[in-house]
């Protein structure tokens, strides 16, 4: 064990979630450590979207207790009436990238990016000390951010003139901007081309060399097996099966992802 | 009767056109935005009685609408007095034709407006609150920074051509008697057998509507930066 397992920055603990009479998720339990990287694979309505949107806030769960960085964001026992400050505050600790992007179409590249940033910044000191020196700093990281996406050279583009991959790198790039504790992916690939899909693998890729914390809900059997330090293989909103990838891809206990990992080697 | 005359005593009917046409807007336009929040409520009973009263706004013929707001309260009674000369009793408040005109045209518009903001806030995806939502951005953030002027590329085609329909409609004023455009001209007609005074006002028309439509499509031009 290196020093990092010892630092569980997510605990989601008997989590459930139904719409009406529908049960999406069962009792999903899990811990993940600080700078690793979480894959959730599985058919389409097993519940991993759900299970992501529920812990960032998306939808609100029907039982169970999420946890991030030791402190209590969800809880179904104890709700809270969160004031919009602390709501804010929470809800910051995650990222989310969309399979469909999402990005605003009015706005550039940078300026989706930043564009949050700028808008939180307006209730802190040193904007309210210095407004030029507060946006000039957010824009700069901004580009920064950018330029590590390698979308320096397309900041003033809007998204209407970027391909699928760029777009999906640029809100790549909004997410990283606010910098959250965990930074999920909701199928960041499936909205892409196949030839599209490379440049967005690469960045999650370089995202995890730098030990950001992250979960992607993925069909990318061959890159979850690649990047990823765990594998949740989830079945009609139970987790079914979880665990290192060489074991759960080379030698899988359940029958149903045998099944499951057998439609993709086809 | 010369051309001289007749158009100035056509420019005082179009006057009351273009008041007609630019208080109704004005005031259309930010209760049309309310009527829209009411159809779109949560609050059922509200949402039910929105959708009722847009029903039968536009289940109704406009003409009619400005009958009813002007002889409605002289032919309803309350006890011994019509409700208007209660109304008058009471605080004075009893439209005269102007005013019934103005407000069913208020109304009205308000109610059709209201249809297309619902329809343009309503074709925004999802996807563009949740990316607010998560990038920590609060409801009235997401709406005014991300939504608004989506909404706006969208409901412009809509909007202009209801615009251009509020234009000709005011000569529907003419209907209590109102003088308008159409009805300063249909008193040349009367009074003096003139025929084309009528041919005359129609350019008027052409040519209000004609500068609305080149506003219209600065404003789509100028909108046409972003797609979506």
């Amino acid at each position: 064990m290196d020093g990092k397992e010892m630092h569980p920055i997510l605990q989601v603990e008997g989590l459930g979630k139904s719409f009406g009479k529908v049960e999406v998720l069962r009792d999903i339990s899990f811990t993940l450590n600080k700078g690793r990287v979480l894959s959730v694979i599985g058919s389409s309505g097993s519940g991993k979207t759900t299970l992501l949107r529920c812990i960032t806030s998306l939808e609100k769960a029907n039982k169970g207790k999420i946890i991030i960085g030791g402190e209590t964001v969800f809880d179904a026992e104890n709700p809270v009436k969160d004031s919009a400050r602390e709501r804010r505050r929470k809800q910051l600790k995650t990222g989310l990238v969309f399979q469909s992007f999402n990005l605003f179409p009015q706005y550039t590249a940078l300026q989706n990016v930043t564009l949050a940033a700028r808008l939180a910044a307006k209730e802190s000191e040193a904007y309210k000390k210095d407004r030029k020196a507060a946006i000039e700093e957010i824009r700069a990281r901004g580009l920064q951010i950018l330029s590590d996406v390698g979308l320096s050279d397309k900041a003033d583009f809007y998204p209407w003139q970027l391909s699928g991959g760029q777009q999906q790198r640029v809100s790549i790039a909004r997410a990283l901007c606010m910098k959250p504790e965990i930074l999920f992916f909701d199928e960041p690939t499936s909205a892409l081309d196949p030839e599209l899909t490379g440049e967005i693998l690469r960045v999650i890729k370089q995202l995890a060399s730098t030990h950001m914390t992250m979960v992607i809900v993925t069909h990318e059997m061959t890159f979850a097996k690649d990047v990823s330090d765990e594998i949740i293989f989830m079945n009609k909103g139970v987790i079914e099966e979880q665990g290192d990838p060489q074991i759960v891809f080379e030698n899988p206990k359940s029958a149903r992802l045998r099944e499951f990992l057998n439609k993709f080697t086809d | 009767m010369g051309f001289y005359e007749v158009t100035l005593q056509l420019l005082e009917g179009f006057k009351t056109t273009c008041i007609l046409f630019a208080l109704t807007l004005a005031a259309a336009l930010p209760l049309g935005l309310l009527f829209s929040m009411g159809s779109m409520s949560k609050f059922k009973p509200l949402k039910w009685l929105m959708k009722t009263f847009v029903w039968i706004i536009r289940g109704t013929p406009l003409m009619l609408q400005v009958i009813i707001v002007f002889y409605g309260p002289g032919l309803v009674h309350v006890g011994d007095l019509t409700l208007r000369e209660f109304l008058v009793l009471h605080g004075g408040m009893a439209f005269d034709r102007f005013q019934s005109v103005l407000f069913a045209f208020i109304i009205n518009y308000a109610v059709y407006f209201s249809e297309i903001y619902r329809g343009g806030i309503e074709s925004i995806p999802v996807g563009q609150y949740e990316a607010g939502q998560v990038l920590g951005m609060t409801r009235s953030q997401t709406f005014f920074r991300v939504v608004l002027l989506q909404v706006i590329k969208r409901i412009l085609p809509p909007m202009s051509n209801e615009i251009l329909t509020l234009v000709k409609d005011t000569s529907l004023a003419r209907v209590i008697t109102v003088l308008e455009l159409v009805k300063a001209a249909e008193q040349m007609t009367a009074q003096y057998g003139l025929i084309w005074p009528l041919f005359y006002i129609g350019a008027f028309y052409l040519v209000f509507c004609g500068l609305l439509t080149i506003l219209f499509n600065l404003l789509e031009k100028k909108l046409s930066y972003f797609r979506g």
